[in-house]
């Protein structure tokens, strides 16, 4: 009785707080706008150095966005990489011989490498950029994984940190250095934005598909005949 | 009903089932995908909000898009941590398992070695 009239009672909270964030949204889609960001946008599009109004946000006007969203990328790649034992990084009990994977690997992977090539520089004038492409770089890296392609730069060492730490680095030198010059702080100097913001998302899509990739690897691996989670209980 | 408060209520019901979810369930990891329904939730109501007049707002859209992949790393840690909790407790729920719930502990022979 006690545990129907707890369910009853979570029903109804949750139904007030959709209810309230519901009549928010209503009254928020009656107001105007108080400003029209769409048109400043396309006014100053120019001035970004890329033709994409959703990059030229991530990359210039907002960039202290990513700037911020990458260090966190860093941190949760770092927790996570201490939480892992090395040793799991070798297990053979990962790898699976399903000949399926291999054959696909074998199309897939190259197929993957190019597409995320191709996401990274069509970020400037179209739908793409540095995550997307970090994500597909960071999901072959998954698939070879699992085929049980050997990866050394993922073992805890120089390659593994330089990989995590490069585009946070990047980023933060190339904000440093334009407030150095006299410019604000992650202001890119005239003429200089479009060379920056490629570089910058280079950088980022490597690191993005790191940290994405060492969380993946970093789960603590379950001796085999530990029972997997979720089959007890 | 115009489309952009269609997928503006849609979001606010996925953070409702969402925040259900969240609070009901006792599973970390169920825990886990329902406090990620709630995140869904908030960015469709961004995106789905910021299309006045039929044109897309480019600014929400890329907040968002920081906000999916800040979303992705902060799950991929909360799962390693998870499965670390799991090893060191052998537990798959926060609560400490009391007389009248099933409990999820394993025996404890079986956790013997299990951590190093």
């Amino acid at each position: 009785m006690i545990r129907v009239l707890g369910v009853v009672t979570m029903v109804v909270a949750c139904v007030v707080f959709a209810g309230f964030l519901g009549l928010a949204v209503w009254q928020i889609s009656g107001a105007p706008a108080p400003v029209n960001l769409p048109g400043l946008l396309a006014e100053n599009l120019e001035a970004s150095g890329v033709e994409h109004p959703v990059t030229a946000v991530l990359l210039n006007f907002r960039s202290y966005d990513t700037l911020l969203e990458i260090g966190v990328l860093v941190i949760a790649g770092i927790a996570g990489i201490s939480m892992a034992r090395t040793t799991s990084l070798e297990d053979p009990d990962l790898r699976t011989s399903d000949s399926l994977l291999y054959a696909l690997q074998r199309w897939f992977v190259p197929l993957m490498l190019l597409l995320a090539g191709y996401l990274l520089w069509a970020g400037s004038d179209r739908p793409g950029g540095a995550f997307q492409a970090g994500a597909v770089l960071a999901a072959s890296g998954v698939m070879m994984r699992l085929g049980g392609i050997p990866m050394d730069f993922l073992r805890p060492g120089m390659l593994l940190r330089l990989g995590l730490a490069l585009g946070f680095t990047v980023f933060l030198l190339v904000a440093v250095a334009s407030a150095l010059a006299g410019e604000a702080f992650l202001a890119y100097p005239e003429g200089f934005a479009k060379p920056l913001i490629l570089a910058i998302e280079t950088v980022l899509t490597f690191s993005i598909a790191m940290v994405l990739l060492a969380l993946f690897v970093s789960a603590p691996v379950n001796r085999a005949q530990e029972p997997e989670e979720g089959e007890r209980g | 009903m115009s489309t952009q408060l269609l997928y503006a209520f849609a979001g606010v019901a996925l953070c409702g089932i969402g925040l259900f979810g969240f609070i009901r369930l006792d599973h970390l990891l169920r825990k886990l995908l329902a406090f990620n329904l709630m995140g869904s939730g908030v960015f469709l109501v961004m995106v789905g909000l910021a299309q006045r007049g039929g044109e897309p707002d480019p600014v929400p859209q890329a907040l968002v898009l920081t906000g999916i992949v800040v979303a992705i790393a902060a799950t991929a840690l909360a799962v390693v941590l998870i499965r670390r909790y799991y090893h060191l407790s052998g537990r798959t729920t926060l609560a400490a398992p009391g007389p009248e719930r099933k409990s999820t502990t394993k025996p404890a022979a079986d956790r013997e070695g299990a951590e190093v």
